[in-house]
């Protein structure tokens, strides 16, 4: 399909949101029936703004930052919706056209460091061939900023830096370098996909403040995707919580902490321990998520929540704003009778 | 819970692992052998029904000292004793891992996975009374009694450590080494576990050894919490004393960074450093590279855990 010139007017009189999706559906066609992994998720990232997305492992979070990155694994594909990043549709792109977007206009960083290097290229190699593919500098200009790019991400001596393999580097200078590959081509969004979970605490701190930093000073959208609510307390300004292919609930993060309006958020904010004091026991949230091809009628959660009523069961309820948040509950929304 | 018997005591405990290349290259390089100090010198007591964690960053060493106390790997130097249990024979001691993927054998049913430590241990006589201590177990662990017949990937995560920590009872066991039991479970799961194994131990008198990262996790769980950095004891101390007052710059730094989702977007000051290579410690304090309290003495000088008030021990030149 060709990229409809519209699309690229519109970016540039207006400010477009880094990332629009919108009635977002992906599928994996499966032997025993189709199975609907992310079922109509919506969100919207605004430049310069970390989009914090949580929730459990199945809770469909890694497959949203795939599909937006067009890096759905095969059987996988877009069933339904629309992606915009920076106002341009992406998800209609052909393959190769999506070879110049991805890099250029968004970039990508990913739990394990290690992999997402090439470990028979020096650092520098692989950082100056992604600044010279999407922006067509000289050699020489794409090695200034190839220093100047791991100067920003926190790398001391970044000179020899580049010259160095990535099993030189430790786990959290590896993801330093990730980040800086991900910035290099000055893209408006970047999707990190639990990007501190394999890193120490004391390193988890480092990088999240860089993450905040480089999103402060480049304006760049970050859709941070992470199973910890700390990381996203401590990082975004926004937060999804995603369960079972839904968006339950979003809304700015200070409101979705301390004042839930969906079950499921209410239940694992309890149920992480304080840090503050202790009690007995925990609350805690029982059974666990549905598998895909056992989800239940209506609100997906219904069977774990402890206010829930008939209509839960018959009709899944639609993420409606209340205030500043907005939560996917009948609760909400007149009860659940 | 505070009876003052010892169940485990640990003295001066030191582990050094061989990483040296093999012998060809280190005649061909005439390269010296290597080793690793993975575990030096550590000391600390559990008493009876007690929950001791270790907390520290990957590479400090926690999870070889609960491989020491539970006889997976030998030690160096040092002695690991433990106390007297019912009637008089020593503790048993039994773990609980980390991964419940790869720690239970999928060709086997999990009734057979937990019936295995009792007919090996020989602790029933009759086939029958194994099936019904199976059972039971189950049930103690909140699953059902038809679930022996199962197999392993018929259960989600947080199910399959509740069979794991089962198989660990199976053996009727008064020291559980927990090594890092719930950081592979996800939040409203780890709850579960949690709740689980408090549950067990006041029901059963267990007494923890706790290994993990997670410091809101080890808040929740022990009495007591050594710090590890780089195979040291740095502090030990009694949980409300670390979380409230921590001495030793290096807890400070843990409890500093690790995020804390009841004060959203603190912006908590990030500092600088990583853990260095244990192949190439720093010379004295291992910390003094990343500390904002290092003297001359630190870079000179190993400090050693000293007594700092009665339930608090810390091994710093600056502190103490």
């Amino acid at each position: 399909m060709m990229v409809r010139p519209t699309d690229e007017l519109q970016a540039q009189d207006i400010v477009e949101p880094a990332l629009d999706v919108s009635e977002l559906s992906v599928e994996f066609p499966s032997r025993r029936g189709t199975l609907l992994a992310i079922d109509q998720v919506s969100m919207a990232i605004a430049p310069g703004e970390i989009l914090g997305v949580v929730g459990e492992s199945g809770a469909g979070k890694s497959i949203t930052g795939l599909a937006v990155l067009g890096l759905l694994e095969h059987p996988g594909r877009i069933a339904g919706g629309a992606i915009h990043v920076g106002g341009r549709r992406v998800d209609t792109l052909t393959e190769k056209e999506l070879t110049k977007v991805r890099g250029k206009e968004m970039g990508a960083i990913f739990q394990d460091p290690l992999t997402a290097l090439n470990p028979l290229f020096t650092v520098g190699k692989q950082l100056i061939e992604t600044i010279r593919l999407h922006t067509g500098m000289t050699k020489v200009n794409a090695e200034a900023r190839a220093v100047e790019l791991l100067q920003d991400v926190g790398i001391p001596a970044p000179e020899e830096r580049l010259r160095q393999y990535p099993h030189q580097f430790s786990g959290g200078m590896r993801q330093r370098v990730v980040i800086a590959l991900a910035l290099a081509a000055g893209p408006r969004l970047i999707i990190a996909d639990e990007p501190t979970t394999a890193l120490d605490v004391s390193i988890q701190a480092q990088i999240t403040a860089l993450l905040r930093k480089l999103c402060d000073e480049t304006g760049v959208g970050i859709m941070l995707v992470t199973h910890d609510m700390g990381v996203i307390a401590e990082t975004a300004d926004r937060v999804c919580v995603m369960y079972s292919g839904r968006v339950v609930e979003s809304g700015p993060v200070a409101d979705v902490i301390h004042n839930p309006q969906h079950p499921y958020t209410a239940g694992l904010m309890r149920a992480i321990p304080s840090l503050h004091d202790r009690v007995e026991t925990l609350t805690q949230i029982d059974g666990s998520m549905p598998r895909l091809n056992a989800r239940p009628s209506g609100c997906a959660f219904h069977p774990r929540c402890p206010q829930a009523g008939p209509k839960c069961v018959a009709e899944n309820p639609p993420l409606v704003s209340t205030s500043t948040a907005s939560a996917a509950c009948w609760l909400q929304q007149g009860g659940t009778q | 819970m505070n009876t003052q018997i010892p169940a485990l005591s640990v003295n001066k405990l030191t582990k050094t692992f061989d990483v040296s290349a093999p012998w060809l290259n280190r005649m061909i390089e005439r390269r010296p052998k290597l080793f690793v100090e993975a575990v030096s010198d550590i000391s600390f007591t559990v008493e009876k029904g007690t929950c001791f964690s270790i907390v520290g960053e990957s590479g400090c060493g926690k999870s070889t000292v609960a491989r020491l106390v539970t006889g997976l790997y030998e030690t160096t130097s040092g002695d690991i004793s433990f106390g007297k249990g019912a009637g008089g024979r020593p503790i048993r001691v039994q773990m609980i891992f980390q991964d419940p993927h790869s720690s239970l054998n999928p060709r086997w049913r999990v009734g057979d996975i937990i019936a295995e430590p009792i007919r090996e241990m020989k602790l029933r006589d009759k086939e029958t009374e194994t099936q019904d201590r199976v059972r039971e177990l189950l049930e103690t662990v909140g699953l059902s009694a038809d679930d022996a017949l199962k197999f392993p990937h018929e259960f989600s995560g947080g199910q399959r450590q509740r069979i794991s920590i089962a198989r660990a009872l199976a053996s009727e066991p008064e020291l559980l080494v927990c090594d890092e039991p719930t950081s592979a479970l996800d939040v409203s799961v780890q709850a579960q576990i949690l709740n689980l194994m408090r549950r067990l131990q006041k029901e059963l008198g267990l007494t923890y050894l706790f290994i993990s990262h997670d410091l809101s996790v080890v808040r929740h769980m022990s009495d007591n919490i050594a710090v590890m950095y780089l195979g040291k004891i740095v502090e030990k101390s009694a949980v409300e004393v670390l979380f409230t007052a921590p001495q030793h710059p290096y807890s400070k730094l843990l409890l500093a960074t690790i995020p804390d989702i009841e004060n959203p977007a603190r912006r908590v000051e990030a500092q600088a450093g990583e853990p260095p290579s244990p192949l190439n410690p720093p010379s004295g304090c291992a910390f003094h590279p990343r500390c904002p309290l290092a003297m001359d003495i630190c870079r000179q000088e190993r400090p050693k855990l000293q007594d700092l008030s009665q339930e608090c021990q810390v091994a710093c030149h600056a502190v103490s």
